[in-house]
């Protein structure tokens, strides 16, 4: 990963705009910013502790080259998706979407910030996900409540009971899943080669080599 | 004249005035107390049959002098149209009954308001005489341009179309003027994507092909003489003899020049790497749409622009205004870079970006085009290695950095071209009358330029008039383009910063203005802001003791001296303000139809109720161009106003005249109610310098007040603006409390 880190930071020696722009989904789009502050402003998370740069300013330390402060920051992982910047913008700067593609980029490349914990919560995600081509939610579950071991995860579990015996009556959710390995999709190896075609175009339009 | 006068007063009873008033008393007031020897009334006085019944009498019944009594003197002009005789207006409607309510206990007070513009309009028409226009009329309609830049050669061809002869003079050897050294212009029209062609060729060859136009180059003007209509201008040309043309109006388009670059070595001007605005034209020009290379011939590889260079300084050591252009300047001078090579690494380090309308596209589309955006402020420029260190703090990252660039390139503003100083030359010999503008002309930022552009033969000065920072004064607020020389108009960047597009709109505006007053010249009649008043001063040279207070008040610089050093009226120059008999302390300057017995007469005629009727009088002298109006529409809001005050219109705050504050309060009035435009840096004065001189001649009248034994609130003077028709009736009011508060006038019935 960090290989790949330094392949991208060679190969866009002092550009980190047009890094971001070429490999960050959305990423044209971060020269567009003018600069407003009204994400900022329409943000319902309010930065409170967790946000170490609202979202123009860390367009502005894009163009300003600051590329180790941005890809390690953990704003990108604080977006809640909500949508709002996005639909305020005067310049129509799709927001959500480049933090998003920033988060990814910084993922990719092995800069992202450790144990955060809405990265875990991506990557479990994906990770369920994509093994059977569907979601085993009690498996999930799971994963999410004992990341910080056993203890942590019982009380999780139990101040969450009435909402999972609710799931459970609906039959949204069953227990008996956690011990096979749950639902699955009719052709999981259709839906792997499919991914592995998207990484490979990715990479090609990306130009990555990894 | 020697004519037989005969005075008429007509009433109205249309607009409900015959249900809200009795006529039959008004009619018998007119005839007794107004001595009118044909009073009538009708039932729709504006209307065909009225207004025949009128011109019958005038016509048939030698009527010479009339006073309508019916709506305002501002409504139906169309209608009340009678240039033959004599009119005044009695404004019952708007007046009256429109800012009464229509109540049992109003009805006393209204009639009695109402008897009492009957009264005043018959006394008012007697003091006056038909005006007959100003005999001393220019005929020339040849429009000088003095300037062959964008908003000279805009105007000369503006002016042509409509059919006027141009004389078009430019100093340098080829027209064009800034807009020619340009390599491209800010675009001003769809898309607004990227700069276009500067437009001058397409101008010139126009001027060229014209037959109205007749061009002086290499030449500047050495005399300007005379008055609108009629002036000579001597054209003096570099190679050869000087020719006088006959003008009738003068387009003054002298543009502007950058700021000297050379005032901010802290931003590395002098520097080899460091050019301005108009160095980069230079180099972007001789690139030819290719790669821009600087003076050393290296290609740039990276440019920053540094907006703001030496303006919007709060120091005040450079220039204090923002010249408008400089952002879409250098974002089009960035695209001049990346649109010949993308990779050239273009940045602007802006404090605020100002792209008014549609420059907002331009600037989306530099962003698209990858300029870099910084705000941030610079605090210096180096040489370093081959090229340059701009040192900024980023003021979104709140960061001290630097930018290694190539070229560096100083968005430096505009100084404007607008001739001699003439308050400050004024100032330096001492002069007697205080300018009260002269604690800032004192300290002003861009020296005293020392070459005259217009050479006028003025005794106030051979150019017009300055306002702030050097730009030349034009009424900013209401008539832009008009100065304080009559039929001399200022276009373009002289008057304030400007771009093209502005400047070509500000250069057709004037053009039309200036072919407005040529002709009001030719017919005798006044420019504006009262176009086409056919008055004029006039004075009785017996009773003037030559105490020059009207040359010297005169903001139109209309009346010289003549030999034996009494005033000499420039009628054609003259606007009608009435500031000079305002000013006149022995009340010989008078218009036919305005002077200091119309306004005397009219307040003298008020019946003054003694001083236990409890009903105070309180006298309303309002400027005609503002709170006249304001008056009148908080009528038509139906804004109810006082019924003890009655207000009298006067031409501006500085027309009035001391005595009448005097003659009010001695002959009863228990208060003088002031109201004109707002005055000095924000000043909406239509006569520029009326309201101000009107109020400084004011406060000389709370002297006389104490020598009265008079209270100082008696007089009050109230600053109003065309807009504050809701609120003015509330002042009028509180004005009027504190009137009966303050108890009545001690002069009452005596």
């Amino acid at each position: 990963m960090s290989d790949m880190n330094q392949q991208m930071a060679e190969r866009y020696r002092n550009n980190f705009l047009k890094e971001i722009e070429e490999q960050a989904e959305m990423g044209d789009w971060v020269k567009m910013c003018m600069q407003c502050g009204v994400c900022s402003g329409s943000c319902p998370t309010n930065f409170h502790a967790g946000w170490d740069h609202p979202p123009q300013e860390l367009f502005m330390m894009i163009r300003a080259g600051k590329r180790d402060e941005v890809l390690e920051s953990n704003s990108m992982w604080m977006c809640v998706s909500c949508y709002n910047c996005y639909v305020r913008c005067p310049r129509k700067v799709p927001i959500t979407h480049i933090m998003h593609g920033i988060a990814e980029y910084a993922y990719r490349i092995g800069r992202a910030p450790k144990n955060q914990p809405t990265q875990f919560l991506s990557k479990t995600f994906w990770d369920n996900a994509t093994k059977t081509g569907r979601v085993n939610e009690v498996k999930l579950t799971q994963s999410l409540y004992f990341k910080n071991g056993i203890m942590d995860g019982i009380k999780q579990a139990m101040a969450m009971q009435d909402v999972a015996l609710g799931l459970v009556k609906a039959k949204r959710l069953n227990p008996m899943e956690a011990l096979g390995g749950g639902h699955k999709c009719k052709d999981i190896k259709g839906i792997h080669a499919m991914l592995d075609k998207a990484r490979e175009l990715e990479n090609k339009r990306k130009g990555r080599t990894a | 004249m020697a004519a037989e006068k005969k005075h008429a007063a007509y009433i109205c009873k249309g607009c409900e005035l015959g249900n809200r008033l009795d006529a039959a008393s008004l009619v018998k007031i007119a005839t007794k107390e107004g001595k009118m020897q044909l009073v009538r009334e009708h039932d729709f006085l504006c209307s065909a049959d009225g207004v025949a019944m009128i011109q019958n009498d005038i016509d048939n019944e030698g009527v010479t002098h009339i006073a309508i009594c019916a709506c305002s003197r501002r409504a139906k002009t169309e209608a009340f149209n009678f240039p033959t005789v004599a009119m005044s207006r009695g404004n019952l409607r708007e007046g009256v009954i429109w800012i009464r309510p229509d109540t049992d206990e109003a009805r006393e007070t209204t009639q009695e308001m109402a008897e009492d513009y009957v009264r005043m309009a018959c006394a008012e028409v007697k003091a006056m005489t038909v005006p007959s226009g100003n005999q001393n009329t220019g005929t020339s309609k040849t429009l000088l341009v003095v300037g062959g830049g964008m908003s000279g050669m805009t105007s000369a061809l503006e002016a042509s179309k409509t059919g006027y002869k141009v004389v078009l003079v430019e100093k340098t050897g080829a027209l064009g003027g800034w807009a020619a050294k340009l390599w491209k212009r800010v675009p001003n029209r769809e898309p607004f994507k990227a700069p276009m062609d500067n437009g001058v060729a397409d101008l010139v060859a126009q001027i060229e092909a014209d037959s109205n136009i007749k061009v002086y180059l290499n030449s500047t003007i050495a005399k300007t003489a005379g008055a609108p209509g009629r002036f000579k201008v001597d054209i003096a040309m570099e190679s050869g003899p000087t020719v006088t043309e006959d003008i009738g109006a003068i387009i003054q388009a002298t543009g502007f020049n950058l700021y000297d670059m050379n005032k901010l070595s802290h931003l590395g001007a002098g520097q080899a790497n460091v050019v301005d605005q108009g160095g980069l034209e230079a180099l972007a020009k001789a690139a030819n749409g290719g790669i821009i290379k600087r003076a050393d011939g290296k290609e740039v590889k990276s440019v920053v622009f540094v907006q703001c260079a030496g303006q919007r300084d709060a120091s005040k050591t450079h220039l204090e205004y923002c010249s408008g252009h400089c952002c879409a300047t250098s974002v089009k001078q960035a695209m001049y870079f990346k649109d010949a090579n993308p990779d050239v690494d273009t940045m602007v380090i802006y404090t605020d970006l100002r792209m008014p309308g549609n420059n907002e596209d331009f600037y989306r589309s530099a962003q698209n085009k990858g300029v870099i955006f910084t705000k941030g402020v610079v605090s210096g420029v180096e040489a370093s290695g081959d090229g340059c260190s701009v040192k900024f703090k980023d003021l979104i990252l709140n960061d001290d950095t630097a930018a290694s660039a190539d070229l560096v390139v100083l968005a430096t503003g505009m100084v404007p071209n607008s001739g001699v100083n003439i308050d400050a030359v004024a100032a330096a010999p001492a002069e007697a009358e205080p300018a009260e503008e002269g604690a800032e002309a004192a300290a002003p930022v861009a020296e005293v330029k020392p070459i005259s552009i217009l050479n006028l033969d003025y005794r106030q000065g051979p150019d017009m008039p300055q306002f702030k920072h050097g730009f030349n004064d034009s009424h900013f607020i209401c008539f832009p383009y008009e100065t304080r020389r009559t039929a001399i108009y200022a276009a373009g960047p002289l008057r304030r910063p400007m771009d093209i597009a502005q400047t070509q709109e500000d250069a057709t505006g004037a053009a039309m203005k200036a072919i407005q007053a040529m002709e009001n010249a030719g017919l005798g009649k006044a420019a504006h802001p009262r176009s086409g008043d056919l008055s004029f001063p006039t004075v009785r040279l017996e009773g003037c003791t030559q105490c020059k207070r009207c040359t010297v008040e005169c903001p139109f610089g209309a009346i010289d001296e003549d030999e034996k050093r009494f005033p000499l009226f420039n009628e054609s120059r003259c606007r009608r303000c009435g500031t000079c008999m305002g000013a006149c302390p022995v009340r010989v300057i008078s218009f036919e139809n305005y002077s200091v017995n119309t306004v005397g007469a009219q307040l003298k005629a008020v019946d003054i109720p003694d001083e236990f009727s409890e009903k105070p009088r309180v006298l309303i002298l309002a400027c005609e161009n503002d709170a006249y109006p304001a008056l009148d529409m908080a009528g038509m809001n139906r804004n109810a106003y006082d019924p003890y005050v009655r207000v009298i219109p006067v031409r501006c705050l500085g027309s009035v005249n001391t005595i009448w504050i005097t003659d009010a309060l001695n002959s009863g009035y228990d208060g003088v109610m002031l109201m004109g435009c707002k005055h000095g840096e924000q000043y909406q004065c239509h006569f520029v310098k009326g309201s101000e001189l009107g109020r400084y001649r004011m406060s000389k009248v709370y002297d006389t007040l104490k020598g009265m034994n008079l209270e100082e609130e008696r007089l009050m003077d109230l600053e109003v603006a065309i807009t504050d028709i809701d609120t003015l009736p509330q002042k009028i009011n509180d004005y009027a409390a504190k009137i009966v508060e303050m108890g009545p006038s001690p002069f009452k019935g005596l």
